[in-house]
């Protein structure tokens, strides 16, 4: 039984040799170099292009400009493709493009025999542009006057979309209610994974193959091939071990345009590695939202009415689009209920800045902030325990979402708070840490958030999943689902192990997807791995193992339903007797002469439910006011994500979502010149990814309640980690120093404005 | 440019190698003959440690450094700590052991920078040894389950050679 | 790979000095942790590079018969906090140094390349302000000396002179002897990072311990080069240790420093840093000189 122990990881030994390929690690000879032009204007048209310096310089093969690529605009998302063209993502981009729509967009792209002369070349092409005004903020750019990015889209509004449950207005006519309000902003940030973009693409016998750091390998095939006007079938994704990816490789990035410039120097190896600098601001970042909430609250707490208007920064092309801002939306009806009417406006606004993609959690980190930051804005003028608070109003056991159809089987909320307030003795701090005065102070709060598994049903949720057993009882397994880091290969191969009855090293987990020869899945996203990978490894599994049972049952002459297979061999059920291994088994029937078979099962399973992922943060921080310093002390996530296929991976995935909101609290931001657009901290010097010396021991805990809709009884844990430390760590600071700081992230910069505004300084 | 000859051992051999003068340790290690891809680029410019390397005992970004200034020095990179055999070094083990491993990009950097803290014969603190690996990034981990390991691995030398 | 035109290796100070003649448009190339970064940016590319990293004659500490210490310039960081003579006299400059980038930088960046890229927020350079270091710089015509505060001529600029080479810095028994100094470097997160501002005191305090017998006070990033704060020292010099001193020593570096918004910062809040820091770095330095407040 492999399911449920922390096994070792099946990559861990390549991984710590160094000998684990990425997508730069294959090239055993020298491929052409290329390297992308960017604009230097944020908004306006390029005119003109003078390569003829450029041309010249030594080692140079091919300049192309975005007056050479074809005329096809093709969308990005890494969502799975709809039939419907109603339902399609927007098709609002070129490879390269004339309209440039932020500091940084790609005009040209130069192909050369080595990394030096390729950057010489760029530097000595000459661009003429029209320039417009920069549109930075998402007010300015909804403004009559703005000028647009996307013709078609008036306003600059690329979606605008909202509910009323209950009727608002009715509602707080109640006499009494309290009325509370406030705005809150999440800053734009990077993924940082720590391997750049990166591909490369040669072609094959008419066909184009780019082999990429990606999470959706079949994804990308769809969209380089109508990126280029290709059938789809002529392109070839391959995807190897790749260095992190966060959602940024959840798009077609540079693939692409990669794939276009093989064609354009006769099939020829290009390589096009995305620099650190340029894959902060050229690649996708996650949407800064402006929120502004209106609660009604009774005095005992009891919310009554609440609205959300929420603005996301959508950057200057669609990627994932307002689907980030809708899963908002979502979480901020789920979470909590009003019992009069909850009512939404959701924007998503293009302005002049990096296109927003997903970005781990897709949404529920921002809405997770202003959610959780208003909640104790509320506690707290209530004179309440922000913990009571949110337990009159937070999702109960029961709760049923007709849309999705999930339902809510566990009170999973107060399961996680218990266990946190245990841990942190809650009571005890708060008590102690009341009435503080002096320039250094401590303080302790909570966040809880929401997260659904998986895209059903506003997407195509299915998977596909290839067996092959080998002669000595062992099998290859192919999944679309890629490894990314988070352990999928390993829990993957513990499932097939589980289900088949076979040992864990017996499953030999192909890691490597190639569109060639992977069966048909979407990819990494969604934390939709455990959920959808582990529905349709059972059901292959099963499909399997029932052709092992039958044909042990052909040469045993013995009724199938009394075998089974445990730790690798076929046994009696009931005598439990081994009749023969299935390794045996195996031999036999590749080499029988009379019944050969290869057995071998491939099935596809779609899944049609959705399930939800719950948890909450407590942070305990120390606020060094004249020096406008925030230290997390001490932090803890407790999960629900139902039952842990491997505890230990389970934990690492918590420790990376936490660091990451850490970051998203603390210090990373991406920021621009406001009168340019041109980005100002597009590096890891300047752009403030936490360090070693800046992590405090993250600590780490579930509550396991099995979920019913899952085949192993999992559900999301790759991204809700990294939603609620964020507003967990505000509140902590709320209660150090009673300044609320709605703005993350809580840089010096903010504390000490905030700070000395609150007469602290 | 046209090549120089330079050597330098490399993870224990000696070695002559052919390069160009514009290129860093990291082309030298990762491209030339060597093809020790167990170095990895990702700032390219001394902000990620990813391809860190040991040069006469000191942790450096290969990716700063110039592969002219390996000549006659004494190099040693990922490739080094495993065994002829292909056995796991100690700290590859406890890398494996604790979880440290998420996406792998990494972690070849992160086991070179915490070699000079495993061979001081020294025991450092828990923050001492977050200091002496700040200048690696992981964005998977959150340093947690790496700074085990490396104290780990400490103790459990410095416990071996008190026996000794 | 770099975009460097030529690179030439220096076999001996000398030998540098007459190849930057014959070249004029070369750059020295120490540590290249910051030259090897312009290069990449495109700000140097093509360029011809001297490169002094082997010359291991401009590498360590000494101390002088006069009892001076003195620094080699391609002296790593990391080398200088472990050296014995810098931790015996001058403890404070291996904990400024201490605090540059990470470990790996501390071993390739040197002292030298440090103060000669000219940029306010060194971690040195405001800790040899406050010993009154001097350089030692050598050109064809021989050496010369200057005191630090003279080397720096504005942002990014230094007192170097076409084929000219610092050779050495020196910090003087006389400004360290009795002193004691902390340097405390204010920035975003705790490593991998440059200066919001940078705050080094050392002070001598009378033999009683109860007052001021000295005190320097110098910032990085309070200005467009390092600086000293006279006012805050004379505020404090002489004077009885209390708290209403350290405070007033605090208000007085207000006086001297000129720091600007950039969108690293804003001039108010570094100006609250240099206040704070003053008064934190002076606090230490009188603990570590036995002193109380």
């Amino acid at each position: 039984m492999s399911v449920g122990k922390s096994v070792k990881r099946v990559d861990a030994y390549e991984k710590v040799t160094g000998r684990a390929r990425y997508t730069d690690d294959f090239l055993d000879y020298n491929p052409l170099i290329a390297k992308v032009l960017h604009s230097t204007i944020a908004n306006g048209k390029v005119l003109s292009m003078d390569i003829s310096e450029a041309v010249k310089i030594p080692g140079v093969v091919k300049i192309v400009t975005c007056f050479d690529v074809p005329d096809i605009r093709f969308p990005t998302a890494g969502h799975p493709w709809s039939t419907d063209p109603k339902h399609q993502d927007v098709a609002d981009r070129k490879l390269l493009n004339t309209r440039v729509r932020l500091y940084g967009d790609d005009i040209a792209a130069v192909i050369a025999e080595d990394e030096v002369a390729a950057a010489q070349a760029l530097r000595k092409i000459k661009v003429e542009y029209e320039e417009y005004e920069p549109i930075l903020d998402v007010f300015r750019a909804m403004e009559p006057d703005a000028p647009l990015l996307h013709e078609e889209f008036p306003n600059n509004i690329l979606a605008h979309s909202g509910y009323e449950e209950g009727d608002f207005e009715e509602a707080i006519k109640e006499e009494g209610l309290l009325k509370f309000e406030g705005w809150y902003e999440t800053p734009i940030v990077q993924h940082c994974h720590i391997e750049p973009v990166i591909s490369y693409a040669y072609m094959e016998k008419g066909r184009i193959t780019v082999v990429a750091s990606t999470q959706i390998p079949h994804i990308v095939r769809r969209i380089t091939a109508q990126a280029l006007g290709l059938p789809w079938g002529k392109v070839r994704i391959i995807k190897p071990y790749i260095g992190g990816g966060f959602g940024n490789k959840q798009d077609a990035l540079y693939e692409p345009l990669n794939a276009y410039l093989t064609t354009q120097v006769g099939g020829r190896c290009v390589k096009l590695e995305i620099s650190r600098e340029e894959t902060f601001v050229s690649t996708r970042v996650r949407h800064s939202i402006k929120f502004h909430i209106t609660s009604y609250v009774r005095k005992d707490g009891r919310f009554v009415a609440r609205y959300l208007k929420s603005y996301a920064n959508q950057g200057a092309y669609t990627s994932h689009g307002h689907a980030i801002a809708a899963k908002g939306g979502a979480a901020f009806k789920q979470l909590y209920s009003a019992e009069g009417a909850v009512k939404a406006d959701l924007y998503s606004v293009f302005t002049n800045t990096p296109a927003a993609g997903a970005m781990r959690a897709y949404g529920i980190p921002q809405i997770t902030f202003a959610m959780e930051s208003h909640s104790d804005d509320i506690a707290r003028a209530l004179n309440m325990d922000p913990i009571e608070f949110r337990r009159i109003n937070m999702m109960k056991k029961g709760f049923y979402d007709p849309f999705s159809q999930n339902e809510n089987y566990y009170d999973s909320l107060n399961a996680v708070i218990a266990k946190g307030k245990e841990y942190f003795k809650w009571d005890e701090k708060v008590k102690a840490y009341a009435n503080q005065t002096g320039p250094v102070r401590k303080g302790v709060g909570m966040s809880i958030f929401w997260y659904n598994t998986a895209v059903w049903p506003t997407s195509l949720e299915a998977s596909t999943c290839r067996m092959v057993l080998n002669q000595d009882g062992s099998i290859q397994m192919q999944m679309p689902e890629t490894e990314i880091g988070q352990g999928a290969d390993t829990v993957f191969s513990q499932m097939a192990a589980h289900t088949l009855g076979i040992p864990f090293e017996n499953v030999h987990i192909v890691s490597t997807q190639d569109t060639d020869i992977t069966p048909f899945g979407t990819g990494a996203y969604a934390s939709r791995q455990t959920y959808i990978g582990g529905m349709v490894i059972k059901k292959t599994a099963e499909i399997l193992k029932e052709k092992i049972l039958s044909y042990a049952r052909s040469i045993n002459r013995i009724a199938s339903a009394d075998l089974d297979i445990e730790d690798g061999n076929i046994i009696n059920k009931y005598s439990g007797k081994v009749l023969m291994s299935v390794g045996e088994l195996a031999t036999e029937a590749l080499y029988s002469m009379q019944a050969a078979e290869h057995i071998t099962a491939e099935s596809t399973y779609q899944c049609k439910t959705n399930a939800l992922s719950m948890g909450c943060c407590f942070a305990e921080v120390e606020v060094d006011i004249p020096l406008g310093k925030v230290s997390v002390l001490d932090i803890i996530n407790v999960h629900d994500c139902g039952m842990l296929i491997n505890p230990k991976l389970a934990e690492a995935q918590v420790h990376g979502g936490v660091s990451m909101s850490l970051g998203f609290g603390l210090s990373e931001q991406l920021i621009f010149d406001p009168k340019t657009g041109r980005p100002l901290n597009n590096n890891f010097l300047d752009y403030k990814l936490l360090t070693a010396l800046d992590h405090p021991d993250i600590q780490t805990d579930f509550v396991e309640f099995y979920e019913p809709t899952s085949a192993y009884g999992t559900k999301a844990l790759g991204e809700p980690p990294t939603v609620p430390p964020a507003p967990a760590i505000r509140n902590a600071v709320l209660n150090a120093t009673g300044v609320a700081i709605n703005e993350a992230p809580l840089n010096p910069h903010k504390c000490f404005a905030k700070f000395k505004e609150a007469g602290l300084i | 440019m046209e090549k120089v000859l330079i050597r330098f051992t490399l993870n224990g051999k000696k070695v002559t190698s052919a390069i160009d003068p514009r290129w860093s340790l990291a082309d030298l290690l990762r491209g030339g003959e060597h093809k020790h891809t167990g170095t990895k680029k990702s700032c390219e410019v001394g902000e990620c440690g990813a391809c860190t390397v040991i040069i006469n005992d000191e942790t450096y970004n290969s990716c700063i450094y110039l592969a002219i200034w390996a000549d006659g020095k004494s190099i040693r990179t990922i490739e080094g700590l495993t065994g002829e055999n292909g056995e796991l070094s100690d700290i590859q083990q406890a890398f494996v052991d604790e979880g440290a491993i998420q996406c792998g990009f990494c972690t070849p950097g992160f086991i070179m920078s915490s070699l000079p803290i495993l061979e001081s014969g020294r025991e450092y603190t828990r923050d001492e040894i977050r200091k002496l690996l700040s200048g690696n990034l992981c964005r998977c981990t959150g340093y947690k389950n790496i700074i085990d390991a490396v104290e780990k691995t400490m103790k459990a030398r410095l416990e071996k050679k008190q026996q000794l | 790979m770099f975009d460097i035109k030529d690179i030439y290796e220096a076999k001996s100070v000398k030998d540098a000095v007459s190849h930057l003649e014959a070249h004029p448009n070369a750059k020295i190339i120490a540590g290249g942790s910051d030259v090897l970064i312009k290069i990449r940016e495109g700000k140097l590319a093509g360029c011809e590079l001297v490169s002094i990293f082997k010359l291991d004659e401009l590498r360590g500490v000494e101390l002088t018969m006069q009892g001076d210490i003195k620094i080699k310039p391609l002296t790593s960081f990391s080398h200088i906090t472990n050296d014995p003579v810098i931790k015996r006299y001058v403890g404070v400059l291996g904990e400024a140094v201490d605090q540059v980038g990470g470990p790996q930088i501390r071993n390739i960046g040197t002292i030298g390349g440090n103060i000669c890229n000219g940029v306010t927020s060194a971690d040195s350079a405001s800790t040899l302000f406050a010993f009154d270091a001097e350089v030692e710089i050598t050109g064809s015509e021989g050496t010369r000396l200057i005191p630090i505060k003279d080397f720096y001529k504005g942002p990014g600029q230094v007192d170097l002179k076409p084929a000219e080479i610092l050779t050495a810095i020196y910090v003087r028994k006389a400004s360290y002897e009795g002193y004691f100094g902390s340097y405390i470097k204010y920035s975003m997160r705790k490593a991998m990072d440059i200066a919001t501002l940078g705050c080094s005191v050392n002070v001598k305090l009378t033999e009683d311990k109860k007052a001021f017998e000295d005190i320097r006070i110098a910032f990085g990033v309070a200005g467009p080069v390092p600086m000293r704060s006279p006012s805050a020292e004379s505020a404090g010099r002489g004077k009885k240790i209390n708290a209403e001193l350290i405070e007033s020593i605090g208000k007085a570096a207000l006086e001297d420093v000129n720091p600007r918004t950039s969108w690293r910062a804003s001039r108010e809040f570094r100006l609250q840093l240099v206040e704070e820091l003053t008064k934190r770095a002076l606090k230490k330095s009188i603990e570590l000189a036995g002193g109380a407040y």
